[in-house]
């Protein structure tokens, strides 16, 4: 029922009609762009690469790990990408300052598949994974941490490397590597002597 | 009813120092401020007095003989916190257990004290320094996160290594495997009182780094495989050495072997503690050795090659029980797989060249510098420009001693990476401490961590 709403909606979105990028050489890919329309597949340096929407990651997760016998999201990784625009991109997906990598591994099948969700400044939220795979609830902290993405639903979603009160977002590339004040300037002046 | 008293005499708090209120110094006190009076060239020594001393009056702390308290049930569990300073954390990590008596119910591991920024670095450090940086991220195992690296790089690039060149990442990456296991042996062995056994894998250890530094300049942090090959050709005479470290190092697990494999005590702390279910260490990420653990013959040497480990004959290594002792002993078989490949690089090493031939990241021969001003000018650019790789994305993955290590990196056509993600395994299997531990006393905490392997540099980054 979600499945029609969606293709629906992304059949208004989609405005580049099917000619366009070719049927994807890798069949787990495939799949999940028939089961997920809108979804754009590319070749990456011989890699499989989808690009979701962003509210689609989870259940594009869910697909691979449920139905195309997927085990693990090896790794979950956000990148700024605000400084990088001749980027690599798949045919038609309308680029965003953030974009959240997953990169999912299937034992059984011995495949790998990654999939990349554009996320945009103003709003940066992405469906959690850990409600589905609980071996991203780490790097999702990261993720928040470092690259200030937020993950709807996850358990804990603190700051994991850095300080909680730490102010800022240190992979963002405008948070540049020098803006820090120097820590422990409370520590007051040097006493003269008596 | 024993009713026990202590109060604190305030006979004389006007100017006696606070060290000097107690009952044993009452009357001695104002005479110890009056000596501590004098002032040297730092000022007067004298302790301000403090003000709690002051202004309580009598202070007293009453202690009935009376029944405890009603404990609500819920109130029973206990939060305990381990580390960052704990011997057995391997670094600093922070643990904190929450227990029900002696049972230790959940286990949250906090991390970050060893957070350097070392992907931000990455992304300020040209590709030809990049090395450097990613090497000090698994400090046991800094070849490997060397070559992720230069892999990732290759695959932007397109460039196709000399296959001596791969050989000798596989020679190292092997032998490297070895020191890093005698690592976690040693200080496996450490955590749970076995001395001996310490001293046995430092020392073996030592051989394998005296070869790194032979071969590479460092026994660790080597900066030795670059985008395109290696920084220098295998000296003269690596085989005997290899071959050497190769004995001696067989011989030391041996030893382990039988000091700890059958030895009572060491089963009886290892053995069916902190069992994890391969459905478990799928779902926790995990990989390596504990994935191996759990029954799943999983290994990227065999599955996805990619150096020449196709060319090689080795066994996967794996366990059914996923307990601290398969871990363990996982490591140890590996140890020597390892040395079986390595002697199939002694014997089967192809000639050639060390590194790609290719000007745009390779530098001229020493010798050229001399005689070509071109040569030197090529040179210098390539270290303080670096060379550009066109823009894309990828990811690379190996096979490291603790999982799969892995290396995202975007690259936006400058000479920078615009984005370098390292795909941590001690980061991802650090989750899974968590239900190894859950049920299990707190004596085996220290085991379970141990045995999880956790390098907090390639933890944090």
């Amino acid at each position: 029922m979600a499945d029609e709403a969606r293709e629906e909606m992304h059949e208004v979105e989609n405005e580049a009609p099917a000619e366009g990028p070719a049927r994807p050489s890798d069949d787990v890919a495939a799949a999940v762009l028939e089961a997920f329309p809108g979804s754009v597949f590319a070749l990456s340096h011989g890699q499989a690469v989808v690009y979701v929407d962003r509210a689609n990651l989870r259940d594009v997760v869910g697909f691979l790990l449920l139905e195309q016998q997927f085990t693990q999201v090896v790794d979950i990784t956000g990148v700024d990408q605000s400084t990088n625009p001749g980027r690599f991109l798949g045919d038609g997906v309308a680029p965003e300052r953030f974009e959240v990598v997953a990169n999912c591994l299937s034992h059984w099948r011995n495949r790998r598949l990654r999939l990349i969700a554009q996320v945009p400044e103003h709003d940066p939220v992405v469906p959690s994974l850990v409600p589905l795979f609980p071996g991203v609830e780490l790097a999702e902290r990261e993720i928040f941490d470092l690259m200030g993405i937020r993950f709807d639903g996850h358990p804990d979603l603190t700051r994991i490397l850095l300080p909680d009160e730490w102010v800022g977002h240190p992979l963002r590339k405008d948070d540049a590597t020098a803006r820090v004040p120097v820590q422990f300037k409370a520590a007051g002046k040097p006493q003269p002597k008596v | 009813m024993g009713l026990l008293r202590r109060s604190t005499s305030t006979t004389d708090t006007s100017d006696a120092p606070a060290f000097g209120s107690g009952d044993e110094r009452d009357g001695a006190a104002p005479n110890d401020a009056a000596a501590l009076h004098h002032q040297t060239d730092e000022g007067s020594q004298l302790m301000r007095p403090s003000k709690a001393a002051t202004d309580a009056a009598v202070r007293e702390i009453v202690l009935t003989g009376e029944l405890w308290p009603e404990v609500d049930p819920d109130d029973e569990t206990m939060i305990v916190n381990m580390g960052p300073q704990h011997p057995s954390t391997h670094g600093v990590l922070r643990v904190m257990l929450e227990l029900e008596g002696e049972v230790v119910l959940r286990l949250k591991p906090v991390i970050g004290y060893l957070h350097t920024g070392m992907e931000k670095t990455g992304e300020e450090l040209t590709y030809v320094q990049g090395a450097t940086n990613v090497t000090r991220m698994d400090y046991a195992a800094s070849l490997f996160n060397e070559t992720v690296y230069a892999m990732a790089v290759e695959q932007l690039l397109e460039l196709e290594l000399p296959s001596r060149a791969q050989w000798i990442r596989m020679l190292m990456h092997e032998l490297n495997r070895m020191s890093s296991h005698l690592l976690f042996l040693a200080t496996n062995g450490m955590d749970l009182g076995s001395t001996s056994a310490m001293i046995y894998g430092w020392r073996e250890r030592e051989e394998v780094l005296r070869f790194f530094e032979k071969v590479t300049g460092l026994r660790m942090n080597h900066n030795f495989f670059r985008v395109g090959g290696s920084a220098a050709d295998l000296p003269d005479g690596w085989q005997d050495d290899a071959l050497a470290v190769c004995d001696s190092v067989e011989y030391g697990v041996a030893e382990i072997d039988e000091l700890l494999t059958h030895n009572p005590i060491w089963l009886e702390r290892t053995v069916g503690i902190g069992i994890i279910t391969s459905s478990q260490a799928l779902a926790l990420g995990a990989s390596g050795p504990i994935l191996r653990s759990t029954g799943i013959p999983w290994d990227l040497r065999k599955e996805q090659p990619y150096l020449p480990y196709d060319q090689v004959d080795f066994d996967v290594i794996y366990a059914e029980n996923g307990d601290c002792f398969d871990r363990y002993r996982i490591k140890l078989v590996e140890i020597l797989e390892s040395a079986k490949i390595v002697r199939q690089c002694v014997e089967h090493m192809p000639g050639g060249d060390y590194r790609v031939q290719d000007g745009k990241v390779t530098p001229p021969p020493r010798a050229r510098i001399d005689e070509s001003m071109e040569a030197l000018i090529h040179h210098f650019k390539l270290f303080t420009e670096g060379f550009k790789v066109p823009a894309g994305e990828t990811y690379a993955a190996v096979e490291g001693p603790r999982g799969e290590l892995g290396c995202y990196l975007v690259s936006d056509g400058t000479a920078k990476p615009a984005r370098m993600h390292i795909r941590a395994p001690s980061f991802y299997n650090l989750q899974t401490a968590g239900a190894m531990m859950h049920g299990g006393l707190v004596a085996d905490a220290i085991t379970i961590i141990s045995s999880v392997d956790p390098i907090m540099g390639d933890v944090d980054r």
